[in-house]
């Protein structure tokens, strides 16, 4: 099979090494550039969805075409939506066995490590492959005791009324311009369901691959943990880079019912080529807790604010996070919590990291609703800055309608000194290494909360990007 | 093997221009402990950075030989990979990065830089533990982020101890007493004779105080004073001093 890398370019990152390799896949169904009610006929249609999905896709277009770009954010302008395919279909359907997914699909997703790491620590799998779900699946028992794992088009055809009582209930269509977007052209993405008591243990992960260039990627994930349930769920992303940009526009809802605990891991590593404009909103009832672990290290722009809806008495919300700017990178982050319910407590830990120029944006709101006594709020974001062209900036909201809740916002902004080069030097260290290690003490607080096979790779992607810092 | 640092009318200045080394010459060999002794601002620290190759500083003239080999042009990094060691008056915090990972780090590069088979892990971690128990130290202290949060003494101690793991041919310590208890004193000064005695270490002590040499023994001391030696001897050079402080000598210096 010819898997022809791509040419080498100015800047220097890890996708040279080990995810820049392109797939030659004839897809069996590319969509035209651009996007019309047509096409979003035709991939319901290709989906054999009931009518109601139909509907609510063209509602969601209506408002999409309605809405202004966000302005508020990062730098879209260069975003052009008539010069993407909004689906591309790889294959018939997804698969359980990887036997049984295409020879040049399932070299990617070996080359990804991810029939691997399905042996080792996953409790289940999933990979999706341009607009598709290629492959999926879970233990056999977790299947027993009624865990769903499935792509959320399966979900929609397999679990009907459970589907729809939460589709689109955390993100509306119309919560913003690209929320309206995914629920149009939405395909792929994972449908989970944990039942009442229920600990999945080991985590399920659902790993996602752009391959083709003016690609548009529109994972639609719906995750629903019972009362005391417990769940861990992982993705990863990567991309082959191309001169033309691709969009990846996500949208995620998550539901915790009481006592229930989510714990959802991202490690974004898209190529530099990537829009990722994203929407991911968890609602945490009675005595919950969700926990977004979040790590940016790829794309171009990355667009994207995990926020936790406290709905219950003493739920709790926490969102730790880790984004990399390098060259023409910007990295628009945030979080959003919202205080709905009394003795609700949250913790935010944001770190950022920028240098060549890239540019890191924290954006937080921390909304206290009146009536929500005792709410706990405590914020922390640092920000390290490895030269003088390379931007931070701290963004912070906070709208408290209840005088009896405590807030706090910590800030710092790093710089790597002289001194401490000279230090790590003294030891031996050249200056990338001094730089490299320095960098890399600052990610462990977060880096340290994934599994170790995912925190030994971030410190490697973090490594690999470090490299060429120097000179 | 005999390693020396030969140091010759070194002069240097400061980036805003200020001359700061006014011509110091200095010979530190393997078995050998210097000491230099000196008011606040005469410019000991300084030299001892700039031996390291601080950036902060331009050498104007003079030389700075490693075993007749001029490193004046050669980065910080290259100059610990040739043996030489500096021991921070005020050692830098790094968030993140364990002692323990960090030696590792140090002493693998170090190693393979001179073509030395690299250190496992569990074979480090027993290494290590014999030097924090010289310094007395809990083992558990290399898990301990590299100077975040150590006291003044724990610092020093760590100094020692990353000293003590990376063997240098010879050791520049800047005032590695200032800030210690006598207790930690006697610990950290143990640790330094240890080292001198194992791998007849050369040793270059920056200090203000007479009190670290009742428990380590020099061969020379120097006075330097506004960034000149004024004034070379023995031992009991120190002794000197104690009695009758610096003045006397920074007078006679003048006259």
């Amino acid at each position: 099979m010819n898997v022809p890398h791509k040419t080498k370019q100015s800047i220097k990152t890890f996708e040279n090494n080990k995810f820049g390799f392109k797939t030659n896949n004839k897809a069996m169904y590319k969509s035209p550039k651009g996007l019309s009610e047509e096409i979003v006929r035709e991939i319901s249609r290709q989906k054999n969805e009931p009518e109601w999905m139909l509907e609510y896709r063209l509602k969601a277009f209506k408002i999409f075409k309605e809405k202004p770009m966000p302005k508020w954010g990062a730098d879209l302008k260069e975003l052009d939506l008539d010069d993407i395919h909004y689906y591309i279909r790889p294959q018939d359907k997804a698969k359980n066995n990887w036997k049984e997914v295409p020879g040049e699909i399932k070299e990617t997703f070996e080359k990804l490590g991810i029939p691997e790491a399905e042996k080792k620590f996953l409790a289940g799998t999933g990979a999706q492959f341009e607009s598709e779900v290629v492959y999926h699946s879970l233990q056999e028992n977790l299947k027993k005791k009624g865990v769903i794992f499935e792509s959320t088009e399966v979900g929609l055809q397999k679990y009907p009324e459970i589907f729809r009582e939460h589709f689109g209930r955390i993100i509306p269509a119309n919560d913003n311009k690209f929320s309206a977007l995914n629920s149009a052209v939405w395909s792929g993405g994972s449908f989970i369901y944990v039942p009442k008591g229920v600990d999945v243990g080991l985590p399920l992960q659902t790993y996602f691959r752009i391959n083709s260039e003016n690609m548009g990627q529109f994972e639609r994930t719906l995750i629903i943990v019972e009362e005391d349930a417990n769940l861990h769920y992982i993705e990863g992303c990567t991309a082959p880079n191309y001169s033309s940009q691709s969009l990846h526009s996500a949208v995620v809802e998550i539901i915790v019912k009481k006592g229930g605990r989510c714990q959802y891991s991202t490690i974004q590593n898209w190529s530099h080529n990537i829009y990722n404009l994203v929407t991911k909103r968890a609602f945490a009832h009675k005595n919950a807790e969700m926990f977004w672990l979040d790590c940016n290290i790829g794309s171009k722009v990355t667009m994207k604010y995990p926020a936790i809806f406290l709905m219950g008495k003493g739920a709790k919300g926490e969102v730790q996070s880790l984004a990399f700017s390098g060259k023409e990178q910007h990295q628009d982050t945030g979080v959003k919590i919202i205080h709905a319910a009394p003795n609700t407590s949250s913790k935010i830990v944001s770190k950022s990291i920028s240098k060549d120029g890239g540019r890191g944006t924290y954006r937080g709101l921390i909304k206290v609703n009146k009536g929500s006594k005792n709410a706990k709020n405590h914020v922390s974001c640092d920000a390290l800055i490895l030269d003088d062209h390379s931007r931070s900036d701290t963004y912070p909201t906070n709208t408290i309608a209840e005088p009896n809740s405590s807030i706090a916002h910590e800030a710092t902004v790093a710089k790597i000194s002289k001194e401490q080069l000279f230090y790590l030097m003294s030891r031996g260290l050249n200056e990338e290494e001094a730089i490299s290690t320095i960098v890399n003490g600052f990610a462990k607080p977060i880096i340290k909360q994934f599994p170790m096979e995912y925190a030994l790779e971030l410190n490697r992607l973090l490594e690999l990007e470090m490299t060429g810092s120097v000179g | 093997m005999n390693n020396t640092l030969t140091i010759t009318e070194l002069h240097a200045k400061t980036e805003d221009g200020t001359e700061i080394l006014k011509g110091i010459s200095l010979t530190i060999k393997s078995g050998e402990i210097n000491v230099i002794m000196g008011p606040n601002g005469s410019g000991k620290s300084t030299l001892c950075k700039i031996l390291m190759g601080h950036p902060n500083y331009e050498i104007t003239s003079g030389k700075v030989e490693f075993n007749g080999k001029n490193i004046l042009d050669l980065p910080t990094d290259e100059r610990a990979k040739l043996g030489l060691f500096m021991g921070f008056q005020h050692p830098i915090e790094i968030p993140g990065v364990t002692l323990g990972n960090f030696l590792r780090l140090s002493k693998n590069t170090m190693l393979k830089a001179n073509k030395e088979n690299t250190i496992a892990p569990r074979e480090f971690i027993k290494d290590i533990k014999t030097h924090t128990e010289t310094l007395k130290m809990e083992n558990s202290f290399i898990n301990r982020s590299v100077n975040t949060g150590f006291s003044g003494g724990e610092k020093k101690r760590a100094e020692i101890i990353q000293m003590s793991v990376l063997e240098p041919k010879i050791a520049l310590l800047d005032e590695i007493d200032s800030g210690l208890d006598i207790d930690a004193l006697k610990i950290v000064a143990n640790g330094i004779n240890q080292n001198f005695k194992k791998h007849n270490t050369g040793i270059l002590l920056i200090t203000h105080y007479q009190r670290l040499l009742n428990y380590i023994k020099p061969h020379h001391i120097h006075i330097m004073h506004a960034g000149k030696i004024i004034k070379s001897g023995e031992a009991k050079l120190a002794n000197a001093l104690e009695t009758e402080g610096y003045d006397k000598f920074i007078n006679s210096d003048k006259k």
